[in-house]
């Protein structure tokens, strides 16, 4: 905090490291609060480092995409594929014959993979056991607190069509 | 007699412990601003990765104030801390 510090009669050493022991119960406090302020910056820090990832990540634009042919996913199956961008990894699952989800495969806690529980018919999250209903994404167990986005599909002709994302569940 | 009473408080509670004793408040206020501001960076980065930034401004700004505030309270403790061992 040489900032700070006025043109001292004392040399720095002596009041960092005091020759009498009176005085190191005050150096230790000194150096004990100046170590909580750097954590403190440290923690400032993190926060303007989310800040500017959340402003260098923009706004996502949602393309119309094929996702998949529709026999192409047997029933039951899954599919992964991403949408919108290459770093966004999504889930295709063909619940029936002409039944079809797409949901974010980032689970909203950490942004763990989910991946289908098919016995459970339900979407799970290994890292803290949280699970995701498939019908519409809401939570139903663990410690997310929001739904997975939704992938809006559209069928056209025999394929599937990526359209947008939805964080909304959807009954 | 006040003047008595005056000086034996002052003979109970020298400057150097009253200084030990301001340092140790203002070193508690510290502690408290920055377990909040560790709740506010887990909340902040638990949001952002579910996808939701409409929080991550206010959040960095509140940050800020608690690392002023900080800062603050140990330009106190440097200043009680530099008044009290200079005295003779």
């Amino acid at each position: 905090m040489k900032l700070f510090r006025p043109s001292s009669r004392e040399p720095l050493w002596r009041e960092e490291i005091s020759i009498f022991s009176a005085d190191e119960r005050y150096v230790n406090r000194r150096q004990f609060a100046k170590f909580l302020v750097l954590t403190s910056l440290g923690m400032f820090v993190g926060n303007l480092w989310i800040l500017v990832r959340s402003w260098l990540a923009g706004r996502p634009i949602y393309p119309a995409r094929q996702v998949a042919l529709a026999g192409e996913v047997p029933v039951g199956g899954v599919k992964l594929f991403r949408y919108p961008g290459p770093e966004d990894p999504c889930i295709l699952i063909r619940r029936g014959e002409d039944e079809y989800a797409a949901y974010s495969q980032k689970c909203t806690h950490l942004s763990c993979a989910v991946y289908y529980a098919r016995q459970e018919d339900r979407l799970a999250c290994p890292c803290h056991e949280g699970y995701f209903s498939v019908r519409d994404g809401r939570v139903l167990q663990g410690p997310p607190q929001r739904p997975l986005p939704r992938v809006v599909l559209r069928r056209r002709g025999d394929t599937l069509v990526a359209v947008g994302m939805s964080s909304h569940p959807e009954a | 007699m006040d003047m008595d009473r005056m000086d034996r408080q002052a003979s109970r509670y020298p400057p150097e412990r009253r200084g030990l004793t301001a340092i140790d408040g203002a070193l508690s206020l510290i502690a408290i601003l920055l377990i909040v501001q560790m709740w506010l960076l887990t909340a902040t980065l638990e949001s952002f990765l579910a996808g939701h930034r409409e929080g991550v401004l206010p959040a960095a700004a509140v940050s800020g104030l608690l690392l002023l505030a900080c800062l603050g309270l140990y330009l106190f403790v440097e200043a009680v801390d530099r008044e009290t061992r200079s005295r003779p």
